[in-house]
């Protein structure tokens, strides 16, 4: 054990103490209503957390693992009449747990280094890794490896999360969005898109769509054409050093002083995205820089629906929409009302509200992966809901979500729900449909 | 905790529901309570009531003090765990298991959570009214034992008056129910009625029998905005003077006001010295012709402005922000310290008046809000417990606030219950003939002291 003081110990003494253990997040913790354990629960955690912090308890391995039990869907924050800074907490939490190694096992280091330390810090390496997948799933060889057995012999844990591996998109952003486009007419506003890693890889054509709404909305985009990780995966998974440096060089990359708003249209990448001011807080050469960052930074639906989003004169092709709210947009952004609004704009689109749209659907980041159980329960729990409303579209705007909601859905034969969407694709679908109509 | 004990809890739950490590047990060693908490033994999850009397019977030969616990919610440290007790923690009994529209009753396991006792009773147009401030969280057996009540007490009565009927295990492993789906019932002594409000300290109550009522076919909710607290009680005042009891009213502070608004964000205003919530409920007729009625007598008593909620959506979201009102006040300050004072609602705005002068002479921060309808008042001081003089003060604040309250005919707690955090104040309430009677009844029904014993009052001289 480390004998430098625990994290935790260093974090403001007040942020654990803000907690009075009221128990108003228990009804909305996903963890705690599964199991009925308080340890758990949010304010089970803070305890665990404080009782470090007071150096009554080790970062233990019991610690650690709760500590990534624990979702980070932050629905207690939400819940949360005191304002407890859960978010800062998790992430502080899980960040002791990786200084002093208590979750150490050596295929668990394996692939920490290999994703938070190479894939997700080098966009290059990130992108070649893409090229790389997306020929070994379009040209024939995943087939073929699948039909021959050979996956067998990977250990159980990849042999599950093999058919779970995202798709490839056949071009990524920057072959879809050149670094700057203007709108048709005078620009009204000047801003930068962000286009994310996973979404980059996966849903590029998300990102084209951003960039249409955006250019449809007399915007100048800036999209330079290749863009580090944001960095919110290694703050959620205890890697600070490296969430900060993602960050210092997303903030060398824009010319935020020139920019009206730096869009982002992931939930789970926004809620970080809007924290480098905190993140930085302690780096002179940056802190004053990320403060401007954050107060630029702004969610697409946030952006189009404060800036007076143009209602399109066709329809997007579909007539009824469930939403699930990404959990970084809903509880991280407090973004609610407005990818609802946003959807309201479509003509012909009837929005179906679905029981526990902020409940967590078991994405949550890398849970899936490291959490398989507990990830699958939530998402059989979002697809029974989901089913309910008979919607034969999904809205979502996150791509840890689209991908979970995309696999259950693919697992689930005969489920009323066909297909996953960002509201900013259907969007972008109506305008193009104005075009052709 | 003694090993012997340990194997035979796990023999008899199975080892999955017995908790004994130190990161399984911190997380239990709180309730809802401030700046209380205490370490327990082990912590168990008996699954019905035969498990649960096994718990009691196995903790009884091993000489283990037990502290019963639901969601772990209360206010007054009543679930607070005694140092190395057994915890026996009843969340898992939650299943409803009647709900009988003919005798108007429903019949839950304990751990079942309040809301869902009023969702099952709404299903049939029924009503189940006590809606403590945790009920999306609560037990219904925790609510029994502290006896709670919430915003509706003025109209509808506490938990108490819908208990008709308890299953309890007693201190020595025996179950026994207490009491039937009949209105009327006057064989022997009211023995339910003991154990409601006991705060675990005389038996474990695993099943409840509640009485509903039909489903108020109308509610109107109503926020009347003052520039000072005498006219937010003038008005409530007048409103009984005119014979109208409506379900709901509440009062919030400036302070109460700004925190709660700071979480909730619906628009409450922030720079009025009170806000009085007020709610009627019951035939569309009436409830139209009431709420108009209290809208001008809130008007001719001074209120800057009345707003009506424009449907049942808002109306909910007032009483949610009214239900966050003392955690939203631990946005200000680290420590809450909650208060539970109650008087004859005749006296109440003199008792607002001096908790906020008592606050102002010991130099400290109040937010004060409450159940103006039932004189029952919630004083929050801000503070931080790790600054002792600031406590010391608190303290003397508190002992002032009580002083008084007693003095104006009231009593140290209305909803909360005494548990540990009002246990010194207790014997200022009630002559030596009432506390000789409390010791009496303990001393018959937990002779050797094993259920949560130090709770509520403690003996002279501990056995």
């Amino acid at each position: 054990m480390s004998a430098s003081p625990s994290l935790l110990a260093t974090l403001d003494y007040a942020v654990l103490q803000q907690c009075m253990h009221c128990g108003m997040c228990l009804p909305t913790c996903p963890t705690y209503e599964a199991t009925k354990r308080e340890r758990h629960s949010p304010r089970g955690r803070i305890a665990l957390m404080r009782a470090v912090a007071d150096g009554e308890l080790q970062a233990s391995r019991a610690f650690a693992e709760e500590m990534y039990y624990c979702l980070g869907c932050l629905a207690c924050e939400s819940a949360c009449p005191a304002g407890v800074d859960y978010g800062t907490l998790f992430e502080t939490a899980r960040a002791e747990v990786e200084r002093v190694g208590a979750a150490a096992a050596p295929q668990r280091s394996f692939w920490r280094w290999l994703t938070l330390r190479h894939l997700f810090l080098k966009p290059g390496l990130l992108r070649a890794v893409g090229q790389a997948l997306r020929y070994y799933q379009r040209s024939g060889a995943e087939a073929a490896v699948r039909r021959s057995g050979l996956l067998r012999l990977l250990p159980l844990s990849l042999q599950r999360l093999e058919p779970q591996t995202p798709l490839m998109a056949a071009a990524f952003s920057n072959e879809l969005i050149s670094p700057l486009e203007r709108p048709a007419g005078v620009p009204r506003r000047r801003v930068a898109l962000l286009t994310g890693c996973v979404q980059d890889l996966a849903f590029p054509d998300i990102n084209r769509d951003t960039a249409d709404v955006l250019l449809a909305n007399g915007c100048e985009v800036l999209t330079p054409p290749v863009q580090p990780c944001c960095g919110s995966l290694h703050a959620h998974n205890g890697d600070l050093a490296a969430a900060r440096e993602l960050a210092r060089r997303q903030l060398d990359l824009f010319p935020v002083d020139q920019l009206d708003a730096v869009i982002t249209n992931a939930g789970g990448c926004g809620s970080h995205l809007k924290k480098y001011g905190h993140l930085l807080a302690d780096d002179p050469a940056y802190a004053a820089r990320a403060r401007a960052w954050d107060a630029k930074v702004q969610d697409i639906h946030q952006f189009l629906m404060a800036t007076g989003c143009r209602a399109p004169s066709a329809g997007c092709g579909e007539s009824r929409v469930a939403y699930h709210e990404s959990c970084h947009l809903c509880h991280g952004q407090k973004i609610s009302r407005q990818p609802r609004a946003l959807l309201g704009l479509i003509p012909g689109l009837e929005l179906e509200e679905m029981k526990e749209s902020t409940w967590c659907c078991g994405s949550a980041g890398i849970y899936n992966i490291t959490q398989p159980e507990q990830s699958a329960a939530l998402l059989e729990r979002k697809l029974g809901h989901l089913a309910a409303t008979g919607a034969p579209a999904v809205a979502t705007a996150n791509p840890g979500c689209h991908l979970q909601l995309q696999n259950g859905l693919a697992a689930s034969p005969g489920h009323p729900c066909q297909s996953v969407a960002h509201p900013v694709s259907l969007l972008a679908r109506a305008y193009r449909a104005e075009k052709s109509g | 905790m003694n090993p012997a004990l340990l194997q035979a809890l796990r023999a008899a739950l199975g080892a999955g529901h017995v908790l004994t490590q130190p990161e399984d047990l911190i997380p239990y060693r709180f309730d809802g309570t401030a700046a209380l908490q205490q370490m327990p033994g082990a912590v168990v999850f008996p699954g019905d009531t035969e498990e649960v009397a096994a718990c009691v019977r196995l903790a009884r030969a091993h000489g283990v003090v037990v502290v019963p616990r639901g969601s772990g919610t209360g206010l007054s440290g009543g679930s607070l765990p005694l140092a190395g007790c057994l915890v026996v923690v009843l969340v898992r009994l939650d299943r409803i298991l009647e709900t009988d529209p003919k005798n108007l009753t429903l019949h839950a396991q304990c751990g079942v959570i309040t809301k869902a006792i009023d969702d099952a009773a709404a299903v049939h147009g029924l009503f189940y009214p006590p809606d403590p401030g945790s009920m999306k969280i609560s037990t219904i057996g925790g609510n029994v034992a502290e006896n709670s009540g919430g915003l509706r007490g003025l109209k509808y009565g506490v938990t108490r008056d819908y208990v008709m009927g308890l299953r309890v295990v007693l201190p020595d492993g025996a179950v026994t129910f207490l009491g039937n789906k009949c209105v009327k019932d006057v064989a022997g002594y009211s023995m339910k009625d003991l154990f409601i409000g006991s705060e675990g300290t005389l038996g474990i109550v695993t099943e409840v029998l509640l009485k509903l009522v039909p489903r108020p076919a109308a509610r109107r909710t109503l926020v009347a905005l003052y520039d000072s607290m005498e006219q937010a009680a003038a008005t409530v005042s007048a409103i009984i003077a005119a014979h109208i009891i409506p379900c709901t009213l509440e009062f919030l502070d400036q302070m109460t006001l700004r925190c709660v608004e700071d979480y909730a964000r619906i628009g409450l205003p922030t720079d009025v010295a009170a806000l009085l919530l007020m709610e009627t409920d019951g035939h569309p007729a009436a409830v139209a012709a009431e709420a108009e009625r209290m809208r001008e007598i809130a008007l001719a008593h001074g209120a800057r402005e009345v707003r009506l909620a424009a449907d049942a959506a808002e109306a909910e979201r007032l009483a949610t922000a009214r239900r966050s009102a003392f955690s939203a006040l631990a946005r200000v300050r680290p420590t809450t310290i909650l208060e539970d004072v109650t008087v004859p609602r005749s006296e109440l705005s003199k008792l607002v008046a001096f908790v906020a002068e008592t606050a102002r002479r010991h130099s400290l921060l109040v937010g004060t809000f409450g159940h103006m309808g039932d004189g029952n008042l919630h004083p929050t001081f801000l503070t931080d417990e790790r600054d002792a003089g600031e406590m010391h003060r608190v303290e003397l604040a508190l002992s002032e606030i009580v002083d008084e309250t007693l003095r104006l005919g009231g009593t140290i707690t209305g909803e909360h219950g005494v548990g540990l955090a009002k246990k010194a104040f207790l014997p200022r309430q009630f002559d030596e003939g009432s506390l000789a009677l409390l010791r009496a009844i303990k001393q018959a029904l937990d002779p050797e002291h094993r259920f949560n014993p130090g709770k509520i009052f403690d003996f002279p001289t501990p056995p």
